[in-house]
């Protein structure tokens, strides 16, 4: 790999490097965290980065690598974290006021695994404040830019994650999916985003939005690295009653998978108008990437999508308006001051420690669960999630993967649509359904817009399928071979 | 399909969240825009529908009901924004 820096190495190239002791862990973590201070001020894509931490993980790495153990997959490797996982001793802020000087007293099972596999914790990445929003800009602490534009949005709520990736500030990194949050970043930021099935990653320490659909998952540079973390990460786990209790396939290898015979399923409805020109011409690439490797194109419908997005906007917010009951000054965070009696101060704290984002999707929940309305919206919403979930059981009987759009644009300019909450929310439109229905998904980069702006293509799979997926992409990612460090000059 | 203010100070008093007036005034207009669109399952017949909760088909899981110490009231207590001793401090709850 002579010639290449090492911050753009891929996590496998890295993790081999350490291991044939081409570099140190040291070597390697001294030369993210300075590429983080010199690049990190264009993009912000951190809340906090680690520099003594980091350095004081990675010397254990390299001792115990010079007595010949290793920890696993990721032993010495640089990574960083969406700062909704609680990370014990380390501020976990969820971008939000209110959570503002937040020290968690223990490790979220996501951060413990990536410490046992031998990961390099860099820092906490920026979001959409509790992961709402699909621009990062819903952030207290401002918006990330996208290091290809960086007039425009990184995409969100992961968007930290996805930018700092596609920067080379860190070789991957875990975010959080509710309703697209780790694959339509990845698709604004040109690199590999995967949501795992509900219930393959612990939620045990990841601040919760939407219990029933948010899932953690991994933001890298390539489709196998992808894979290596999904591995470390996945796992059933006591601590989370929703985790399942089934192995760990082998991701890595499903990444060599032959997509010879594959079914490759189109819904017309994911076609239809809306979509980008520039979008479209690149999803029609990744199938005849698929294609040209014996894959079969089958066309098919999901005829409950138009609804998927007003159903996701009435359980999501009242899912969330249950889960940030908690947040009320009491235990943890931040308190409003004065005031004279407990409800004011918790009603004060709550207005003033959250921001506009977080209040309208309170109060739309709110709204939606309380008397006389429940029925007709929340009610309602869970009947049509079974109807969508339904389209993707009859589909997947006759195709093994779903090939899509992650998002209708390539990524727009920061302000543009911050005023506007539904046009944000359509942002998401492709990548609702598949939270509603539990299923997997992933983003991998297939083209350019006229403009140099990256575009994903998304692939749904069965329930705990992601090795086909991985599969498929890879082979898109092996076609149609895009650069996946944005050229940023130092 | 229009909110009237009465009802968005109904929800933040049910979310207890304080709003200012200007709050007040744009949620009325977002609320009232979100809910006509969301509105929009009406036209879907969803009798015999069966609801769902929760994606992924599974049972209960089971745990024997024992009782594992924690081990850091400390790291708990110092995230309190007020405390005394062992306890979270909160201002008074019975109001005049």
């Amino acid at each position: 790999m002579a010639g290449i820096p090492v911050h753009a190495w891929t996590l496998i190239e890295a993790a081999r490097a350490i291991r044939d002791k081409e570099i140190s862990s040291r070597e390697l973590t001294r030369a993210l965290l300075s590429r983080i201070e010199r690049i990190d001020p264009k993009i912000h894509g951190y809340i906090t980065v680690l520099p003594e931490t980091a350095m004081r993980e990675a010397a254990v790495c390299d001792e115990e690598l010079a007595g010949g153990h290793t920890r696993g997959p990721l032993h010495g490797v640089p990574v960083a974290l969406k700062d909704i996982f609680c990370t014990k001793g380390v501020r976990t802020t969820c971008a939000s006021r209110i959570l503002d000087n937040f020290d968690p007293p223990y490790n979220a099972t996501v951060t413990k695994k990536l410490r046992e596999a031998g990961a390099v914790l860099l820092g906490k990445h920026n979001m959409d404040e509790f992961a709402m929003g699909s621009s990062t800009e819903t952030s207290r602490l401002g918006p990330t830019r996208n290091p290809w534009a960086t007039d425009r949005i990184p995409g969100g709520s992961s968007g930290g994650t996805a930018a700092a990736v596609a920067a080379g500030t860190c070789f991957a990194g875990v975010g959080t999916d509710t309703g697209g949050s780790i694959r339509q970043p990845a698709s604004l930021c040109g690199v590999v985003g995967m949501k795992p099935t509900y219930g393959r990653v612990s939620r045990y320490g990841m601040i919760a939005f939407a219990s029933s659909l948010d899932q953690g998952g991994p933001i890298a540079r390539s489709v196998p690295d992808a894979a290596v973390v999904l591995a470390v990460i996945a796992g059933h786990d006591r601590r989370d009653s929703t985790s399942v209790d089934i192995p760990v396939p082998d991701f890595l290898a499903a990444t060599e998978r032959d997509v010879k015979g594959m079914r490759v399923g189109l819904p017309r409805e994911y076609f239809a108008g809306g979509l980008d020109a520039s979008v479209r011409e690149s999803v029609e690439r990744a199938l005849k990437a698929l294609l040209s490797r014996g894959a079969q194109a089958v066309e098919i419908s999901l005829p409950h999508t138009e609804f998927a997005l007003s159903t996701y906007y009435i359980i999501a917010p009242a899912e969330a308006s249950s889960n940030l009951a908690r947040y009320d000054g009491v235990r943890y965070g931040f308190r409003a001051d004065g005031g004279t009696g407990l409800i004011e101060m918790m009603s004060r704290t709550r207005g003033e420690g959250f921001g506009a984002e977080v209040k309208r999707r309170i109060m739309i929940g709110t709204y939606v669960l309380s008397a006389g309305y429940y029925e007709a919206y929340y009610g309602k919403a869970q009947k049509v999630r079974t109807l969508l979930r339904r389209d993707f059981t009859e589909a997947f009987s006759g195709v093994d993967v779903i090939l899509t759009p992650t998002a209708p644009t390539p990524a727009f300019r920061i302000g543009e649509k911050v005023d506007d909450p539904l046009t944000m929310y359509l942002s998401d439109i492709y990548t609702i359904p598949c939270n509603l229905a539990g299923i997997p998904g992933i983003s991998v980069p297939c083209g350019m817009s006229p403009d140099g702006l990256p575009i994903g293509a998304q692939l749904l799979g069965k329930h705990f399928d992601e090795e086909a997926l991985f599969a498929a992409a890879a082979a898109i990612e092996r076609e149609i071979p895009l650069p996946r460090l944005a050229p940023l000059e130092e | 399909m229009a909110i009237t203010r009465e009802e968005v100070l109904h929800v933040a008093r049910l979310a207890r969240l304080a709003l200012s007036p200007a709050e007040v005034d744009k949620m009325k207009e977002q609320l009232g825009s979100i809910l006509s669109y969301i509105r929009q399952l009406d036209r879907l017949d969803t009798s015999g529908v069966v609801p769902t909760s929760h994606a992924i088909e599974m049972g209960t899981p089971f745990r024997d009901d024992s009782v594992e110490p924690f081990g850091q009231k400390e790291e708990i207590l110092k995230n309190a924004p007020d405390r005394e001793e062992d306890f979270f401090r909160v201002p008074r709850i019975i109001e005049d």
